[in-house]
């Protein structure tokens, strides 16, 4: 049986050598699917048709079954983020305190749904279902970084910062 | 590495902490973190530098009370200071040695007196990202004397006769678990570590790996030698990017230590773990969705049996316990079996850890004995509901428990208790609500969740938690009937009886649970069209097709 060679990098991306890296990593084996999708969404943002081809195809896995992964979890998006994220937490503890008031506010100022990106591609606004940082419910994440017992004031005066700068 | 050298390693660090007079420490979990813990640490190792004298400023896990963060504890006083900025640096700085600072210092006498810290005994001592820190608290101890002294049968002994029960949420008994993957043939086998959190609500499990990683690698390892496994996998979710960060430097700490790798102490005993992410689906909290996953799969369950000890990842026996369960490994090897079970209440020993959140005076994380009192937790060590508002409900278990009303605050928190009374322990997570939640609302958000999370592959769960979430928002908008409650009972009951997994088999409990104690609230809603909590709008429109199968 000839040895397997993997697919070659789609582009001069320094990043696909990263991704190449992680699945070196793991002998291009089958399982190293998800963790391999972790860096490229981690490298690139999201996850697009030519990544999950790429992946796939590097792994031996049918790009069905690669597709299936990539959907069945919420993690990973097949949509660019905007510039910034605000990431609002939507678990129990943040639900109780308030977290569907915050999201309403934040549709509102942005014209957007949960999920989607602003037109001009600056800010996205996401939901969590857990950061885990319950005790200071209700809790909203401004590119990455905790914020702790939100009011609806401090998020807009965020969200202006973010729309002015 | 041998118990002489951990013992020197053990002294020394010891020996260069008595170079300093006093210590400080500074609370960097999440919740500290998100009030400027960094910036206060700095601040008190730059007001430190300058004092002259000799301070050791010190990161650390999770100290507990987080609603009083950011937090420091001045050793060996013992002072704790709450809401600490980094402004105060020079007033704590410049009080060691005399009086504490006054207006800073907090009396939260009741919250720490009724707890039994066992899991947590590291917590807000050692700096999460030395090895060696753990190593002079006993650390790795275990490992060596099991090693060493223990034959893997006297292991899985040890913590049968302990009595602890799986954390996850599910109370099997460990000691038999790891007996079943012992006995299972084979040449390789597989320990794997629950570290998907999934519950909202709950964080145990984030604290306990980013406060004392450690403390789960030697739990682990401890598990391998006794069933006799080579290869371990932690599985975390990828929302916790600390946890990972801290459990990837514990590893290669250990590694370097030789106390993961090949040849364990200089015994035959070869073992290393890797750390498998998740990527954000409830569903793989439950185990074979869980191996699914590490096998970079979609995560969903599959029948049992045959059971993952038998027959798990990649074929091959696997054990498989939560983050809180290994965490309790260790004390139990130190301190016996006995030790153990001399803590808690008939059929469920030991300590547990919660997350006490929602409408509580203290937020934040306890430890209690097995058996206290639900109004103890909350009223003594919770502090009670804050403004004036008045204690509603607890909701154990996530969206898999139920919601415990006040007439049952003197229940004893076990796995039998919490079950006869519709919840679940589940891992965890403790929600309070007051008057100002709505108990039909709750019940919509947890299937809600449900809904969303349900992997799909059998139909109760796919097609029976989207038509309770449909029952659900009628009555919360003020169209339901009361048709509905007996048709809500009815169709709970199927899908309690006939998923697959766990997922679908609890997903009706928060509804059920709320039913069967907070009836007139339902009633309310569609007999008055008025929510009593002023929380539902009864506006919003609804369509006003029949309820169809989506199957």
């Amino acid at each position: 049986m000839a040895a397997f060679t993997p697919p070659p990098l789609p582009s001069d991306d320094k990043r696909w050598k990263i991704v190449n890296g992680t699945m070196r990593k793991n002998g291009f084996a089958r399982h190293a699917l998800i963790e391999t999708l972790h860096t490229v969404q981690s490298a690139f943002g999201y996850l697009d048709d030519d990544s999950i081809r790429f992946v796939a195809r590097s792994l031996r896995v049918p790009l069905s079954q690669a597709y299936g992964v990539v959907t069945f979890y919420h993690y990973f998006s097949l949509k660019p983020p905007g510039k910034h994220t605000v990431t609002v937490c939507a678990g129990t503890a943040c639900y109780i305190k308030g977290a569907d008031k915050l999201i309403a506010t934040a549709e509102k100022r942005l014209g957007i749904s949960q999920g989607q990106t602003t037109s001009d591609g600056e800010i996205s606004l996401m939901t969590a279902r857990c950061v885990g940082a319950c005790s200071r419910a209700p809790v909203v994440l401004f590119d990455g970084e905790v914020s702790g017992e939100m009011a609806s004031e401090h998020m807009l005066e965020q969200l202006e910062r973010w729309t002015v700068a | 590495m041998t118990i002489e050298e951990l013992e020197q390693i053990a002294k020394s660090v010891l020996q260069e902490n008595e170079k300093y007079d006093f210590e400080v420490n500074v609370c960097m979990d999440l919740a500290c973190m998100s009030q400027g813990a960094d910036r206060l640490r700095e601040a008190l190792a730059k007001a430190a530098e300058t004092s002259g004298k000799k301070i050791l400023v010190r990161r650390t896990g999770c100290m507990g009370p987080c609603s009083s963060g950011p937090l420091v504890r001045v050793d060996p006083e013992e002072h704790l200071y709450h809401h600490v900025k980094a402004g105060n640096a020079d007033a704590i700085v410049a009080s060691l040695g005399g009086a504490p600072v006054p207006d800073l210092q907090c009396d939260l006498n009741d919250h720490f007196d009724k707890q039994v810290r066992v899991v947590l005994e590291n917590a807000g001592h050692i700096d999460p990202e030395k090895i060696d820190d753990y190593i002079s608290r006993d650390g790795y101890k275990a490992l060596l004397t099991a090693l060493t002294e223990m034959t893997p049968n006297g292991v899985v002994h040890r913590i049968t006769e302990s009595g602890l029960r799986g954390r996850g949420g599910g109370g099997y008994p460990t000691g038999l678990k790891w007996g079943t993957v012992a006995k299972a043939g084979g040449d390789m086998k597989y320990v794997v570590c629950n570290g998907d959190e999934g519950d909202p609500g709950a964080f145990m499990d984030r604290s306990v790996m980013e406060g004392d990683p450690h403390r789960v690698i030697e739990g682990m390892a401890i598990a391998a030698y006794a069933v006799g496994a080579s290869k371990g996998f932690i599985y975390v979710r990828a929302e916790y990017p600390v946890a990972v960060s801290r459990l990837t430097t514990a590893l290669r700490d250990a590694r370097r230590r030789g106390l993961l790798g090949n040849g364990i102490c200089n015994t035959p005993f070869n073992f290393d773990i890797e750390i498998r992410l998740g990527a954000g689906a409830f569903v793989c909290g439950e185990e074979t969705a869980l191996l699914a996953s590490i096998e970079g799969r979609r995560g969903t369950p599959r029948t049992r049996p045959p059971y993952p000890a038998v027959s798990g990842l990649w074929g091959k026996p696997t054990l498989l316990n939560n983050v809180e369960t290994y965490a309790n490994i260790a004390p139990i090897i130190r301190n016996g079996g006995k030790w153990f079970a001399n803590m808690g209440s008939e059929r469920s020993k030991g300590t547990k850890v919660f997350a006490l959140t929602g409408k509580i005076t203290n937020t934040g994380l306890v430890e209690v004995p097995m058996g206290i009192k639900l109004r103890e937790i909350i009223e003594g060590i919770g502090g009670g509901v804050p403004g004036g508002h008045t204690f509603k409900a607890v909701q154990t278990g996530g969206p898999s428990g139920g919601c415990i009303p006040a007439e049952m605050l003197d229940l004893g928190v076990s796995y039998d208790a919490l079950m006869a009374v519709g919840s679940i322990m589940g891992s965890g997570g403790m929600i309070v609500m007051d008057d100002t939640s709505c108990m039909v609302n709750v019940a919509k958000f947890f299937v809600e969740f449900c809904k969303s999370e349900s992997c799909g592959k059998c139909i109760p769960c796919r097609a029976g938690t989207a038509q309770m979430h449909t029952l659900l928002t009628r009555i919360c908008d003020g169209k339901g009937t009361m048709e509905d409650l007996d048709l809500l009972v009815s169709l709970c009951e199927t899908i309690k009886e006939t998923s697959l997994c766990g997922l679908g088999m609890t997903a009706p409990n928060p509804v059920l649970s709320t039913l069967k104690y907070f009836r007139n609230e339902y009633i309310e809603h569609i007999v008055n069209k008025r929510c009593p909590a002023g929380v539902c709008t009864m506006e919003a429109p609804v369509p006003e097709a029949p309820v169809e199968v989506l199957a």
